[in-house]
């Protein structure tokens, strides 16, 4: 790391505030990542007759645990725990309960046999399960939910867990690919200004006031919701945003003297683009970035609000804040959606707080 | 005499991440009623920090300790509301910029009427009254039809002449004057210190003048502090310091300047290059078809020629046009006229056919900590010249950037540092290193000592000079600071607003200047008693 990028690693560290929120959001995110480990509806590991099996990344048919099914195994089912217990004693069909119960001491009906287990994730479901139990949906939190379940009886938890690690890769997805864009064209139009940047900016007051909104209703509705259409067009109305920044900034920087005498010594203009001007835009940007991500996150929330945004399948932050406005007899929903976005929000400003004063050369630090 | 700011011990510190640096180490300094007391010192010095710590104008991250007091009362413990009291009513400040110091958005009046309704309750007419009373005293023309000018339409010294009304608005007892005749050119200098000596005369204030121009010292100073490193290591009547400086310090300062000529120019050397009025033109466009309705005229009809081993002064105020010409001359604007470069016209050649020739002709810039870049090491800021026109035979670009720093007098070890690790006068190496890197054969060198302080400025002139013999380099030296431009240059063009003004050897031009501009000039910058007002 050079002296510079120290110096402003050390600011952001002595910003405690900061430097906490980055530390419990990397720990969250990457958990999120690996959600399959600790939110789902299959185990973790499976033991049957002798033989291990990894069932949360790969497809076992029913038959394999000595089931009839040519279909996927549903662990959550009382008889395939029984078979995988008892090692495929074919009684598991009929009174499946009795048996689990007599496989504790090993020997089932008189018979010794090869007893199996299962690790289960910390929460078993995923966010597309559909929790069997009595009562209606959506239910209130207990040992099984415990943030309750939704209106189609899917656990809380596991739907915010998925939905936060969804709301996350969107953003990053959205920002990074339309800050690149962006970037480049606020540099092309900074750079060499004149009529390249008369006609680029026309261009840009043209897009910018298209109804973005409207253009993904319809193109919704052509197409069919998805995600990665929901991401193509929120990075095509999203670019914009940074390129009025870097623009003043390559404007500015383009009469510095370093950058006049590289162009003295011949250097070519990507050249001087990349190594003089790129590192001058970087700071300007880095303040912006916080607008972007928190506006991007914000938007899909929108959307999903309206319900114009993701498939109703996924696991949507939105989806359930909607839900918790037609069900206000079930408070659950409205607090977990409350907590989940102040939370994610109010860490996301924080860190980029930190990173603004850690980039200001002007700022002191005692 | 009574005391008017005496102030005793006097410690500033910065902490910066928990480092504590020391600016001000205990200095004591004192002004009189009616007297004018000068700090002088290199930049570093702690001459501002010392005065801007009277009344406590310094970042949040200052320290301070010791006794002020003003006019009798102490000012060290008073309280935010007791200072402000005193700032700007009784203690007048004037700053170095003129340009960023006042507010773009407001105009002339507004500026003033300020700081008048907040010490003196006036508003309304009495208050147009003052501030037309006020202009006229510093010498605005017309001061009526001026009110409603915006800082932008006015020239860089009539500015300063504002920042001073300002400061006077109220009629303070003290004026405290920071650098105020550093960033104009020397005529405006010599006009505003007179103006300054005479309105201390008229309104019998102390004056606390900061600056590190000796000449200046000498003549408006009554009594000199000179400070070092944060503490002041003489003081005394003027006469006494010029007459018979005891500290080495002082004596080194005294003789920091510019001396000596250049080597004579080698017998049959080969013209370099050449100019055939020079035209640079932008032209004014107007309506929606971008009607050409006229031009500003930059640079009109320049002539220049220049041999190998010779240098060519270019010189003239601000907004003469020097800098564009050179730029021109370098193929970085457009212009229009034939440039011959070794024989070939430049003029029209694409960026792809100059880049081999870019090698030969090379550019140091004035300010040397704008010209580097701030996130690159000096050994790619040297090297980045052999990144494009390739290093020599059988060497590597370490070697190399080794080889130029030892020639310009750095260490080689310290390639890996950052710019912001050294001096001004180092950070000019730095420059000019880049620039000799390529070998050039045609220098130009764009005010690279103004930014500087004296006895550095000498040490980069011999530098500049060593260089020039080694390598039989061309010069084309652009500056407002006539001294070092008589140590460097064999030829001296003038300028004036775009137009060749005189031209000739520059033995002729400083001994027998042809035309009023260049004799004024010269008064100004290498006369330095003025009439004797106060």
């Amino acid at each position: 790391m050079s002296p510079l990028n120290q110096r402003r690693w050390s600011n952001f560290k002595r910003n405690k505030r900061a430097y906490w929120s980055l530390i419990i959001f990397s720990v969250l995110f990457i958990l999120s990542l690996f959600a399959e480990l600790f939110v789902n509806e299959k185990p973790i590991l499976v033991k049957y007759q002798g033989s291990y099996y990894t069932p949360f990344n790969t497809f076992y048919p029913e038959t394999t645990f000595g089931g009839d099914f040519r279909a996927e195994a549903v662990y959550r089912d009382i008889e395939v725990e029984c078979l995988i217990i008892t090692g495929g004693v074919v009684d598991c069909f009929d009174a499946p309960e009795e048996i689990i119960e007599d496989a504790a001491d090993g020997i089932v009906l008189g018979e010794e046999i090869q007893k199996g287990w299962m690790i289960w994730p910390l929460i078993p479901y995923k966010y597309n399960t559909i929790v069997d139990k009595p009562g209606t949906a959506p239910g209130p939190p207990d040992a099984m939910n415990w943030l309750g379940t939704d209106n189609a009886s899917r656990d809380v938890l596991a739907r915010v867990i998925y939905g936060f690690r969804l709301s996350i890769l969107f953003t990053l997805l959205v920002t990074v690919a339309s800050s690149i864009i962006g970037f480049i064209a606020g540099a092309v139009q900074g750079f060499f200004g004149g009529r390249i940047d008369l006609i680029f900016q026309r261009i840009l007051e043209i897009w910018a006031s298209t109804p973005s909104l409207y253009v993904i209703i319809i193109m919704f509705a052509i197409l069919g919701r998805s995600f990665w259409l929901l991401v193509f067009l929120s990075i095509l109305f999203g670019w914009p945003a940074l390129v009025g920044v870097v623009r003043a900034e390559f404007l500015r920087a383009r009469n510095f003297e370093y950058v006049r005498a590289a162009r003295a010594l011949g250097v070519s203009n990507t050249t001087i683009m990349f190594r003089h001007m790129l590192p001058n835009a970087m700071v300007a940007t880095l303040t912006i970035l916080p607008f972007i991500v928190t506006g991007t996150i914000g938007a899909l929330a929108t959307l999903d609000f309206l319900g114009f945004g993701l498939p109703s399948s996924a696991p949507s932050l939105g989806e359930l804040t909607l839900q918790a406005k037609q069900n206000l007899q079930a408070p659950w929903l409205a607090f977990t959606a409350f907590f989940t976005f102040a939370i994610m929000l109010s860490l996301l400003v924080f860190i980029f707080e930190g990173v603004r004063d850690a980039f200001d050369p002007r700022k002191t630090f005692q | 005499m009574t005391r008017l700011l005496d102030v005793q011990d006097l410690k500033v510190s910065f902490s910066q991440d928990g480092t504590l640096t020391e600016a001000v180490k205990g200095v004591s300094f004192h002004v009189d009623k009616g007297e004018t007391v000068a700090l002088v010192g290199e930049s570093g010095s702690g001459k501002s920090v010392s005065a801007l710590s009277t009344v406590r104008l310094l970042a949040d991250s200052a320290r301070v300790s010791g006794q002020i007091s003003y006019d009798g009362t102490d000012l060290s413990n008073a309280s935010e509301r007791e200072l402000m009291a005193v700032r700007g009513n009784d203690i007048s400040f004037i700053f170095q910029e003129p340009m960023t110091s006042l507010n773009p958005l407001h105009t002339l009046e507004k500026q003033i009427t300020e700081s008048l309704s907040l010490h003196q309750g006036l508003s309304g007419e009495p208050a147009r009254d003052r501030v037309i009373e006020l202009l006229e005293k510093v010498g605005i023309p017309q001061p009526a039809e001026r009110l409603s000018s915006y800082p932008h339409q006015l020239s860089g010294g009539q500015r300063q002449r504002v920042m001073i009304a300002m400061a006077l608005a109220n009629g303070p007892e003290l004026l405290i004057a920071d650098e105020p005749t550093t960033a104009l050119d020397v005529t405006i200098q010599a006009q505003i210190l007179e103006l300054l000596a005479e309105l201390k005369a008229q309104e019998k204030m102390g004056m606390l003048f900061i600056t590190h121009d000796l000449g200046v010292v000498r003549k408006i100073a009554d009594r000199v502090y000179v400070m070092q490193h944060g503490e002041i290591v003489e003081h005394g009547p003027t006469a006494e310091i010029f007459g018979a400086p005891k500290h080495p310090y002082t004596k080194m300062l005294l003789e920091a300047e510019a001396a000596g000529v250049p080597a004579p120019v080698p017998e049959n050397a080969q013209e370099l290059v050449r100019t055939e009025d020079l035209r640079i033109w932008f032209p004014i466009e107007r309506g929606l078809m971008k009607r050409t309705v006229g031009h500003v005229k930059a640079v009109n009809a320049a002539s220049i020629s220049v041999r190998a081993g010779e240098t060519l002064g270019i010189v003239g105020e601000s907004g003469s046009g020097k800098t564009t010409l050179a730029l021109a001359v370098m193929r970085l604007i457009s212009s229009q006229g034939p440039i011959h470069f070794q024989d070939r016209d430049i003029q029209g050649l694409k960026s792809r056919q100059l880049r081999p020739l870019r090698a030969d002709m090379q550019i140091v810039f004035q300010d040397p900590y704008g010209s580097l870049s701030p996130r690159m090491t000096v050994e790619q800021i040297i090297a980045e010249g052999l990144s494009v026109h390739g290093t020599e035979a059988g060497r590597d670009t370490r070697d190399m950037v080794a080889e130029i720093m030892e020639e310009v007098g750095l260490e080689p070890d310290m390639m890996h540092r950052y710019p912001h690790e050294f001096s001004g006068g180092q950070r000019q190496r730095i420059a000019i290193a880049r620039a000799m890197i390529l070998r050039p054969k045609l220098v130009v060198l764009d005010e690279p000592t103004s930014a500087l302080d004296m006895t550095v400025q000498v040490q980069i002139v011999e530098l500049l000079r060593a260089l020039q013999r080694k390598y039989e380099l061309a010069y084309l030296f652009i500056s407002h600071d006539l001294k070092v431009v008589r140590a460097l240059s064999h030829k001296v063009m003038v300028m004036k607003q775009g137009d060749v003004v005189e031209t000739g050897l520059a033995e002729d031009v400083f001994s027998n200047p042809q035309t009023e501009y260049t004799q004024q000039l010269l008064a100004a910058a290498l006369d330095h008693h003025l009439p004797q007002s106060a």
